[in-house]
């Protein structure tokens, strides 16, 4: 059966609770998610009181605060900080999304930050996305042609047909759309889930591809890809504003279309 | 523990090329679901009451016992494949899950048979 209660060694203890510095004017409280694998204990959930009178206006701000000045062993990945790498996508007031976009104020109460959930945790905010990169690499995103390129220009393409890739051509990768997706909670070792199955589409709409009937022959799987059963969990999800349900939703359209 | 790469794994025995029937048909019953379903929702409201003979009596004229075929056999058909996706999702164990797919596939056809076996001894005049 699919399991809906986590593993013993798996469920969440309380943990420590890091006080804000006395004096302090304008204190948020962040409860945040900590594993650490070679501890060979529980996770725990940490609490740190953060002085938002000198911390920056997004989530990742203040993990990385807390990183420098209140505790260095929280672990999360980030880079860019301005939403376009998917590094710092995690968990963040029970919705999937990325901590460098997301304003510390938009939140209620207490901020509390998982990592993408029902991923494998290497530590802390840190999930395993192997399996996710190997989706995404399975359904060959890259130009697969038979016609030779032009000897002396880039391939052209209409404004018209860009424009059909230019929203899924916007994917950053991140995972908050397919960790968001119950089907993929189950079946992630046969659903390819969202992100790859729009990368897919993404593909398949190209006018310059010609690798259209092969790439639907690769999704046509009643794992693969019709483990889809329209939640909205992803479109609802995506930090980018796009909208991978409708991108499976044509997928299998036209995998019915070719039929008739 | 397997040291097959990520990829391989992700591969793994390659795309079955079918589920677009069973996505198809699910949509296609659900049509017919609507229509059966509206006409048999129009019929019940119909009777002046419930009583055995008035509906042995409405079940015996051959649209309505047709019809009535038509629902019990779209209903299982649909339910089949309902409950397969939801054997799919959960059950991970490929032997459990096969042998629970073909039990729940018995009982779909041993229930549509049931039905439509009592329509049609109705309406064939046995069940007076």
């Amino acid at each position: 059966m699919a399991q809906f209660r986590l593993p013993p060694n798996s469920r969440v203890v309380a943990g420590k609770t890091f006080k804000a510095p006395a004096g302090a004017k304008n204190v948020r409280v962040f409860k945040i998610y900590r594993f650490d694998p070679e501890s060979g204990e529980n996770p725990r959930v940490d609490t740190y009181e953060v002085d938002m009178a000198t911390c920056g206006p997004m989530v990742l701000d203040a993990l990385i605060k807390i990183k420098n000045e209140i505790d260095s062993t929280l672990t999360f990945r980030r880079s860019c900080r301005e939403g376009i790498c998917g590094s710092c996508a995690m968990n963040i007031d029970g919705k999937n999304t990325l901590a460098c976009t997301k304003a510390t104020e938009d939140i209620k109460g207490e901020v509390k930050i998982y990592p993408l959930p029902h991923m494998p945790v290497i530590k802390d905010l840190v999930p395993d996305l192997t399996n996710f990169y190997a989706q995404y690499a399975s359904v060959k995103p890259w130009l697969q042609t038979r016609t030779p390129a032009p000897p002396d220009r880039e391939r052209l393409q209409s404004k018209e047909d860009q424009e059909k890739i230019d929203r899924p051509s916007a994917c950053i990768l991140c995972a908050c759309c397919s960790t968001a997706c119950p089907s993929y909670w189950w079946n992630s070792d046969r659903y390819l889930g969202p992100a790859a199955l729009l990368a897919a589409y993404r593909w398949i709409i190209d006018t310059r591809d010609e690798a259209t009937g092969e790439r639907l022959d690769a999704l046509e799987d009643p794992f693969r890809l019709y483990r889809c059963h329209t939640i909205m969990n992803c479109t609802e999800a995506c930090p980018k504003d796009l909208n991978p349900a409708r991108a499976i939703a044509e997928i299998k359209k036209m995998i019915a279309e070719r039929r008739h | 523990m397997s040291l097959r790469s990520p990829i391989g794994r992700v591969l793994g025995l390659g795309a079955a090329k079918e589920g677009v029937e069973h996505w198809w048909m699910q949509r296609v019953t659900a049509v017919g679901l609507v229509l059966l379903g509206v006409w048999f929702l129009v019929s019940l409201l119909r009777f002046d009451d419930l009583s055995y003979a008035l509906v042995t009596a409405w079940l015996e004229k051959p649209t309505n016992a047709v019809l009535m075929i038509l629902l019990v056999a779209t209903a299982a058909y649909h339910s089949k494949l309902g409950v397969q996706v939801v054997v799919e999702d959960y059950i991970a164990n490929k032997g459990v899950k096969i042998a629970v797919m073909v039990l729940l596939n018995f009982v779909h056809v041993a229930l549509a048979a049931l039905g439509i076996f009592a329509v049609l001894r109705i309406a064939f005049g046995a069940g007076a």
